[in-house]
Protein backbone atom coordinates (compact mmCIF):
# COMPACT_ATOMS: atom_id res chain seq x y z
CA UNK A 1 0.00 0.00 0.00
CA UNK A 2 2.80 2.37 0.95
CA UNK A 3 4.40 1.73 -2.43
CA UNK A 4 1.24 2.73 -4.29
CA UNK A 5 0.92 5.93 -2.26
CA UNK A 6 4.48 6.78 -3.15
CA UNK A 7 3.76 6.13 -6.85
CA UNK A 8 0.73 8.41 -6.61
CA UNK A 9 2.73 11.19 -4.98
CA UNK A 10 5.45 10.83 -7.62
CA UNK A 11 3.03 11.33 -10.48
CA UNK A 12 1.15 14.22 -8.94
CA UNK A 13 4.01 16.28 -7.57
CA UNK A 14 7.57 15.00 -7.34
CA UNK A 15 7.69 13.63 -10.89
CA UNK A 16 4.85 15.67 -12.36
CA UNK A 17 5.02 14.86 -16.09
CA UNK A 18 4.50 18.45 -17.23
CA UNK A 19 6.04 20.68 -14.56
CA UNK A 20 9.00 18.48 -13.59
CA UNK A 21 9.66 15.99 -16.40
CA UNK A 22 8.71 18.55 -19.09
CA UNK A 23 6.88 16.00 -21.25
CA UNK A 24 3.74 16.43 -23.32
CA UNK A 25 4.19 20.12 -24.02
CA UNK A 26 2.03 20.37 -27.14
CA UNK A 27 -1.30 19.27 -25.65
CA UNK A 28 -0.51 21.16 -22.45
CA UNK A 29 -0.34 24.47 -24.25
CA UNK A 30 -2.92 23.85 -26.93
CA UNK A 31 -5.73 22.54 -24.75
CA UNK A 32 -5.32 24.67 -21.65
CA UNK A 33 -7.27 27.65 -22.99
CA UNK A 34 -10.35 26.62 -21.00
CA UNK A 35 -10.92 24.42 -17.98
CA UNK A 36 -13.42 22.14 -19.73
CA UNK A 37 -10.95 21.43 -22.56
CA UNK A 38 -8.23 20.71 -20.03
CA UNK A 39 -10.37 18.26 -18.08
CA UNK A 40 -11.45 16.50 -21.29
CA UNK A 41 -7.89 16.20 -22.54
CA UNK A 42 -6.60 15.16 -19.12
CA UNK A 43 -9.11 12.34 -18.71
CA UNK A 44 -8.72 11.11 -22.29
CA UNK A 45 -4.95 10.90 -21.85
CA UNK A 46 -5.30 9.30 -18.40
CA UNK A 47 -7.55 6.59 -19.78
CA UNK A 48 -5.09 5.81 -22.57
CA UNK A 49 -2.18 5.88 -20.13
CA UNK A 50 -3.82 3.45 -17.68
CA UNK A 51 -4.82 0.98 -20.41
CA UNK A 52 -1.52 1.12 -22.28
CA UNK A 53 0.54 0.80 -19.09
CA UNK A 54 -1.50 -2.20 -17.99
CA UNK A 55 -1.28 -3.96 -21.34
CA UNK A 56 2.39 -3.28 -21.92
CA UNK A 57 3.18 -4.54 -18.44
CA UNK A 58 1.16 -7.72 -19.09
CA UNK A 59 2.96 -8.22 -22.39
CA UNK A 60 6.39 -7.22 -21.15
CA UNK A 61 7.81 -10.76 -21.31
CA UNK A 62 6.37 -11.45 -24.77
CA UNK A 63 7.41 -8.29 -26.63
CA UNK A 64 10.86 -8.78 -28.21
CA UNK A 65 13.36 -6.18 -27.11
CA UNK A 66 14.32 -5.00 -30.59
CA UNK A 67 10.87 -3.99 -31.75
CA UNK A 68 9.55 -2.88 -28.38
CA UNK A 69 9.08 0.79 -29.29
CA UNK A 70 7.06 -0.09 -32.39
CA UNK A 71 4.97 -2.53 -30.34
CA UNK A 72 4.30 0.11 -27.67
CA UNK A 73 3.22 2.60 -30.33
CA UNK A 74 0.73 0.10 -31.77
CA UNK A 75 -0.76 -0.67 -28.34
CA UNK A 76 -1.03 3.04 -27.58
CA UNK A 77 -2.52 3.85 -31.00
CA UNK A 78 -5.16 1.17 -30.50
CA UNK A 79 -6.30 2.66 -27.20
CA UNK A 80 -6.21 6.19 -28.60
CA UNK A 81 -8.55 5.12 -31.40
CA UNK A 82 -10.87 3.62 -28.79
CA UNK A 83 -10.87 6.78 -26.67
CA UNK A 84 -11.27 8.95 -29.78
CA UNK A 85 -14.43 7.04 -30.73
CA UNK A 86 -15.82 7.19 -27.18
CA UNK A 87 -15.24 10.93 -26.85
CA UNK A 88 -16.70 11.64 -30.30
CA UNK A 89 -19.78 9.57 -29.46
CA UNK A 90 -20.52 10.79 -25.93
CA UNK A 91 -18.86 14.23 -25.71
CA UNK A 92 -19.06 15.68 -29.24
CA UNK A 93 -18.46 19.26 -27.99
CA UNK A 94 -15.18 18.32 -26.34
CA UNK A 95 -14.12 16.28 -29.39
CA UNK A 96 -14.84 19.33 -31.53
CA UNK A 97 -12.77 21.73 -29.44
CA UNK A 98 -9.86 19.31 -28.89
CA UNK A 99 -9.79 18.71 -32.66
CA UNK A 100 -6.54 17.33 -33.97
CA UNK A 101 -5.12 16.93 -30.46
CA UNK A 102 -7.40 13.98 -29.72
CA UNK A 103 -5.74 11.59 -32.23
CA UNK A 104 -2.42 13.20 -31.35
CA UNK A 105 -2.52 11.59 -27.89
CA UNK A 106 -0.62 8.80 -29.71
CA UNK A 107 2.50 10.94 -29.88
CA UNK A 108 2.13 12.39 -26.38
CA UNK A 109 5.61 11.66 -25.05
CA UNK A 110 4.31 11.04 -21.50
CA UNK A 111 2.60 7.81 -22.60
CA UNK A 112 5.54 6.35 -24.51
CA UNK A 113 7.95 7.48 -21.80
CA UNK A 114 5.96 5.68 -19.06
CA UNK A 115 5.68 2.55 -21.21
CA UNK A 116 9.44 2.49 -21.73
CA UNK A 117 10.57 3.65 -18.30
CA UNK A 118 8.00 2.01 -16.02
CA UNK A 119 5.46 -0.41 -17.49
CA UNK A 120 8.05 -2.55 -19.29
CA UNK A 121 9.89 -3.21 -16.03
CA UNK A 122 7.13 -3.51 -13.43
CA UNK A 123 4.18 -5.70 -12.44
CA UNK A 124 0.74 -4.97 -13.94
CA UNK A 125 -0.67 -3.59 -10.67
CA UNK A 126 2.22 -1.17 -10.20
CA UNK A 127 2.02 -0.15 -13.87
CA UNK A 128 -1.71 0.51 -13.45
CA UNK A 129 -1.04 2.70 -10.41
CA UNK A 130 1.71 4.51 -12.28
CA UNK A 131 -0.56 5.14 -15.26
CA UNK A 132 -3.26 6.51 -12.97
CA UNK A 133 -0.91 8.77 -11.03
CA UNK A 134 0.91 10.10 -14.13
CA UNK A 135 -2.42 10.68 -15.85
CA UNK A 136 -3.78 12.55 -12.85
CA UNK A 137 -0.54 14.53 -12.66
CA UNK A 138 -0.99 15.52 -16.31
CA UNK A 139 -4.64 16.43 -15.65
CA UNK A 140 -3.63 18.46 -12.61
CA UNK A 141 -1.02 20.37 -14.61
CA UNK A 142 -3.55 21.07 -17.39
CA UNK A 143 -6.11 22.26 -14.83
CA UNK A 144 -3.62 24.60 -13.14
CA UNK A 145 -2.65 26.08 -16.52
CA UNK A 146 -6.19 26.44 -17.78
CA UNK A 147 -7.44 27.82 -14.44
CA UNK A 148 -4.95 30.68 -14.73
CA UNK A 149 -5.54 31.23 -18.45
CA UNK A 150 -9.33 31.08 -18.41
CA UNK A 151 -9.78 33.09 -15.22
CA UNK A 152 -7.42 35.93 -16.12
CA UNK A 153 -7.87 35.73 -19.88
CA UNK A 154 -11.63 35.64 -20.23
CA UNK A 155 -12.74 36.12 -16.62
CA UNK A 156 -14.62 32.84 -16.60
CA UNK A 157 -14.37 29.31 -15.23
CA UNK A 158 -15.91 26.36 -17.08
CA UNK A 159 -17.63 28.91 -19.31
CA UNK A 160 -19.35 30.78 -16.43
CA UNK A 161 -18.31 34.38 -15.97
CA UNK A 162 -16.88 34.82 -12.47
CA UNK A 163 -14.94 38.07 -12.56
CA UNK A 164 -16.99 41.32 -12.50
CA UNK A 165 -17.53 43.17 -15.79
CA UNK A 166 -15.17 46.03 -14.91
CA UNK A 167 -12.23 43.72 -14.18
CA UNK A 168 -9.71 44.02 -17.01
CA UNK A 169 -9.24 40.81 -19.04
CA UNK A 170 -5.71 39.83 -20.01
CA UNK A 171 -6.63 38.67 -23.50
CA UNK A 172 -3.09 37.60 -24.37
CA UNK A 173 -3.39 34.64 -21.96
CA UNK A 174 -6.04 32.86 -24.01
CA UNK A 175 -4.11 33.37 -27.25
CA UNK A 176 -1.12 31.17 -28.22
CA UNK A 177 1.66 33.27 -26.57
CA UNK A 178 -0.24 32.97 -23.29
CA UNK A 179 0.37 29.22 -23.28
CA UNK A 180 4.14 29.63 -23.36
CA UNK A 181 4.03 32.51 -20.89
CA UNK A 182 1.83 30.75 -18.32
CA UNK A 183 3.88 27.53 -18.41
CA UNK A 184 7.13 29.49 -18.12
CA UNK A 185 5.84 31.39 -15.08
CA UNK A 186 4.41 28.29 -13.37
CA UNK A 187 7.69 26.37 -13.78
CA UNK A 188 9.65 29.41 -12.56
CA UNK A 189 7.40 29.54 -9.49
CA UNK A 190 8.01 25.84 -8.83
CA UNK A 191 11.78 26.31 -9.14
CA UNK A 192 11.54 29.28 -6.78
CA UNK A 193 9.71 27.20 -4.14
CA UNK A 194 12.07 24.23 -4.55
CA UNK A 195 15.07 26.52 -4.16
CA UNK A 196 13.65 28.02 -0.95
CA UNK A 197 13.00 24.56 0.47
CA UNK A 198 16.52 23.47 -0.39
CA UNK A 199 17.93 26.63 1.20
CA UNK A 200 15.99 25.87 4.39
CA UNK A 201 17.19 22.27 4.39
CA UNK A 202 20.82 23.40 4.07
CA UNK A 203 20.45 25.98 6.85
CA UNK A 204 18.98 23.55 9.37
CA UNK B 1 -2.87 25.45 -58.96
CA UNK B 2 -2.28 29.12 -59.66
CA UNK B 3 0.62 31.16 -58.37
CA UNK B 4 -1.75 33.19 -56.24
CA UNK B 5 -3.18 30.25 -54.36
CA UNK B 6 0.31 28.86 -53.89
CA UNK B 7 1.39 32.12 -52.31
CA UNK B 8 -1.66 32.18 -50.03
CA UNK B 9 -1.01 28.58 -48.98
CA UNK B 10 2.66 29.16 -48.26
CA UNK B 11 2.21 32.41 -46.33
CA UNK B 12 -0.65 30.86 -44.39
CA UNK B 13 1.35 27.80 -43.34
CA UNK B 14 4.61 29.62 -42.60
CA UNK B 15 3.51 32.88 -40.99
CA UNK B 16 -0.19 33.20 -40.18
CA UNK B 17 -0.77 29.69 -38.84
CA UNK B 18 2.79 28.78 -37.93
CA UNK B 19 2.78 25.16 -36.80
CA UNK B 20 4.85 25.66 -33.69
CA UNK B 21 3.97 29.14 -32.53
CA UNK B 22 0.28 29.34 -33.38
CA UNK B 23 -0.96 25.75 -33.69
CA UNK B 24 1.23 24.27 -30.93
CA UNK B 25 2.44 21.29 -32.92
CA UNK B 26 6.03 20.04 -32.60
CA UNK B 27 6.79 21.86 -29.36
CA UNK B 28 8.99 19.06 -27.97
CA UNK B 29 11.75 19.28 -30.63
CA UNK B 30 11.22 23.06 -30.75
CA UNK B 31 12.22 23.30 -27.08
CA UNK B 32 14.52 20.28 -27.04
CA UNK B 33 16.97 20.84 -29.89
CA UNK B 34 17.07 24.62 -30.10
CA UNK B 35 20.08 25.35 -27.90
CA UNK B 36 22.44 25.67 -30.89
CA UNK B 37 21.80 27.08 -34.34
CA UNK B 38 23.45 24.13 -36.14
CA UNK B 39 21.38 21.45 -34.47
CA UNK B 40 18.23 23.53 -34.87
CA UNK B 41 18.81 23.83 -38.62
CA UNK B 42 19.63 20.12 -38.86
CA UNK B 43 16.38 19.24 -37.14
CA UNK B 44 14.50 21.69 -39.38
CA UNK B 45 15.89 20.11 -42.54
CA UNK B 46 15.09 16.60 -41.30
CA UNK B 47 11.52 17.68 -40.51
CA UNK B 48 11.05 19.27 -43.96
CA UNK B 49 12.33 16.11 -45.60
CA UNK B 50 10.26 13.63 -43.60
CA UNK B 51 7.07 15.68 -43.31
CA UNK B 52 6.79 16.35 -47.05
CA UNK B 53 7.39 12.74 -48.06
CA UNK B 54 5.40 11.13 -45.24
CA UNK B 55 2.36 13.30 -46.01
CA UNK B 56 2.49 11.95 -49.55
CA UNK B 57 2.68 8.42 -48.12
CA UNK B 58 -0.21 8.89 -45.67
CA UNK B 59 -2.33 10.54 -48.38
CA UNK B 60 -1.74 7.58 -50.67
CA UNK B 61 -2.49 5.03 -47.93
CA UNK B 62 -5.67 6.84 -46.93
CA UNK B 63 -7.03 7.10 -50.47
CA UNK B 64 -5.83 3.72 -51.74
CA UNK B 65 -6.46 1.55 -48.68
CA UNK B 66 -8.52 3.07 -45.90
CA UNK B 67 -11.30 4.71 -47.91
CA UNK B 68 -12.00 1.88 -50.39
CA UNK B 69 -12.01 -0.67 -47.55
CA UNK B 70 -14.08 1.61 -45.26
CA UNK B 71 -11.45 1.43 -42.55
CA UNK B 72 -11.50 5.15 -41.73
CA UNK B 73 -11.60 4.45 -37.99
CA UNK B 74 -8.15 2.84 -38.24
CA UNK B 75 -6.70 6.17 -39.37
CA UNK B 76 -4.66 7.01 -36.27
CA UNK B 77 -3.13 3.53 -35.98
CA UNK B 78 -2.29 3.29 -39.69
CA UNK B 79 -0.87 6.81 -39.94
CA UNK B 80 1.50 6.39 -37.01
CA UNK B 81 2.64 3.04 -38.40
CA UNK B 82 3.23 4.51 -41.85
CA UNK B 83 5.20 7.39 -40.36
CA UNK B 84 7.29 5.14 -38.09
CA UNK B 85 8.04 2.72 -40.92
CA UNK B 86 8.74 5.59 -43.30
CA UNK B 87 11.24 7.19 -40.94
CA UNK B 88 13.05 3.83 -40.67
CA UNK B 89 13.17 3.44 -44.45
CA UNK B 90 14.41 6.99 -44.93
CA UNK B 91 17.11 6.41 -42.34
CA UNK B 92 18.30 3.21 -44.03
CA UNK B 93 18.15 4.69 -47.52
CA UNK B 94 20.10 7.78 -46.50
CA UNK B 95 22.72 5.69 -44.73
CA UNK B 96 23.20 3.56 -47.84
CA UNK B 97 22.97 6.11 -50.66
CA UNK B 98 23.66 9.60 -49.27
CA UNK B 99 26.05 9.14 -46.33
CA UNK B 100 26.88 12.85 -46.21
CA UNK B 101 23.25 13.79 -45.64
CA UNK B 102 22.87 10.89 -43.20
CA UNK B 103 25.69 12.09 -41.00
CA UNK B 104 24.10 15.54 -40.94
CA UNK B 105 20.50 14.45 -40.22
CA UNK B 106 21.07 10.97 -38.76
CA UNK B 107 20.58 11.63 -35.08
CA UNK B 108 17.40 13.67 -35.64
CA UNK B 109 15.57 11.11 -37.73
CA UNK B 110 14.47 8.70 -34.95
CA UNK B 111 13.22 11.67 -32.93
CA UNK B 112 10.86 12.65 -35.72
CA UNK B 113 8.59 9.64 -35.23
CA UNK B 114 7.29 11.19 -32.03
CA UNK B 115 7.21 14.73 -33.44
CA UNK B 116 3.53 15.52 -33.28
CA UNK B 117 3.78 17.94 -36.20
CA UNK B 118 4.31 15.02 -38.59
CA UNK B 119 1.25 13.09 -37.48
CA UNK B 120 -0.59 16.38 -36.99
CA UNK B 121 -0.16 17.48 -40.58
CA UNK B 122 -1.35 14.07 -41.82
CA UNK B 123 -4.49 14.28 -39.67
CA UNK B 124 -5.16 17.90 -40.68
CA UNK B 125 -4.82 17.00 -44.37
CA UNK B 126 -7.15 14.07 -43.90
CA UNK B 127 -9.71 16.17 -41.96
CA UNK B 128 -9.69 18.87 -44.62
CA UNK B 129 -9.87 16.23 -47.39
CA UNK B 130 -7.43 18.16 -49.56
CA UNK B 131 -6.10 16.85 -52.88
CA UNK B 132 -2.71 15.20 -53.26
CA UNK B 133 -0.71 18.17 -54.52
CA UNK B 134 -2.25 20.57 -52.04
CA UNK B 135 -1.64 18.18 -49.12
CA UNK B 136 2.01 17.70 -49.99
CA UNK B 137 2.59 21.42 -50.55
CA UNK B 138 0.82 22.32 -47.30
CA UNK B 139 3.02 19.82 -45.42
CA UNK B 140 6.14 21.20 -47.06
CA UNK B 141 5.30 24.78 -46.11
CA UNK B 142 4.23 23.77 -42.60
CA UNK B 143 7.65 22.14 -42.16
CA UNK B 144 9.33 25.27 -43.51
CA UNK B 145 7.35 27.20 -40.90
CA UNK B 146 8.69 24.85 -38.24
CA UNK B 147 12.24 25.45 -39.46
CA UNK B 148 11.79 29.24 -39.48
CA UNK B 149 10.45 29.15 -35.93
CA UNK B 150 13.17 26.87 -34.54
CA UNK B 151 15.93 28.87 -36.28
CA UNK B 152 14.62 32.16 -34.85
CA UNK B 153 14.29 30.60 -31.42
CA UNK B 154 17.80 29.07 -31.52
CA UNK B 155 19.38 32.39 -32.45
CA UNK B 156 17.74 34.04 -29.42
CA UNK B 157 18.67 31.17 -27.11
CA UNK B 158 22.33 31.32 -28.13
CA UNK B 159 22.39 34.87 -26.82
CA UNK B 160 20.44 34.00 -23.69
CA UNK B 161 23.36 31.85 -22.53
CA UNK B 162 25.37 34.93 -21.73
CA UNK B 163 22.68 37.07 -20.18
CA UNK B 164 21.82 37.64 -16.56
CA UNK B 165 18.57 35.85 -15.71
CA UNK B 166 16.67 35.84 -12.37
CA UNK B 167 17.49 32.56 -10.62
CA UNK B 168 14.03 30.91 -10.70
CA UNK B 169 13.75 31.61 -14.44
CA UNK B 170 17.04 29.95 -15.34
CA UNK B 171 16.92 27.21 -17.94
CA UNK B 172 13.53 26.13 -19.15
CA UNK B 173 11.24 28.97 -17.93
CA UNK B 174 13.19 31.73 -19.68
CA UNK B 175 13.11 29.68 -22.89
CA UNK B 176 9.33 29.50 -22.61
CA UNK B 177 9.03 33.24 -22.01
CA UNK B 178 11.23 33.82 -25.08
CA UNK B 179 8.98 31.51 -27.09
CA UNK B 180 5.98 33.51 -25.86
CA UNK B 181 7.55 36.73 -27.16
CA UNK B 182 8.33 35.19 -30.56
CA UNK B 183 4.81 33.79 -30.69
CA UNK B 184 3.46 37.27 -29.91
CA UNK B 185 5.44 38.66 -32.83
CA UNK B 186 3.91 36.00 -35.08
CA UNK B 187 0.43 37.03 -33.97
CA UNK B 188 1.10 40.22 -35.83
CA UNK B 189 0.77 38.21 -39.03
CA UNK B 190 -2.80 37.19 -38.31
CA UNK B 191 -5.13 38.89 -40.72
CA UNK B 192 -2.36 39.03 -43.29
CA UNK B 193 -3.90 38.67 -46.72
CA UNK B 194 -2.13 38.46 -50.00
CA UNK B 195 -4.71 40.06 -52.21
Amino acid sequence: MKRYLSILKDGLIRQNPVFVLLLGMCPTMATSTSLSNAIGMGFAATLVLICSNLFISLLRKIIPDKIRIASYVIVIAGFVTLVEMLVTAYFPDIAESLGVFLPLIVVNCIILARAEAFASKNTPMAALADGLSMGLGFTLALCVMSFIRELLGSGALLGNTVLPEGFPRTLILTSPPGGFLTLGCVIALMQFILRKQKGKGAAS
Amino acid sequence: MTFQSLLTLSLGAILVENFVLVRFLGICPFLGVSKKMNTALGMGMAVIFVMTLSSAATWAVEHALLQPLKLDYMRTVVFILVIAAFVQVVEMALKRFVPALYSALGIYLPLITTNCAVLGVAVINSDNATGFLESVLFSFFAAVGFTVAIALFASVRERLEHSDIPAPFEGFPIALVTAALISMAFMGFSGLQVF
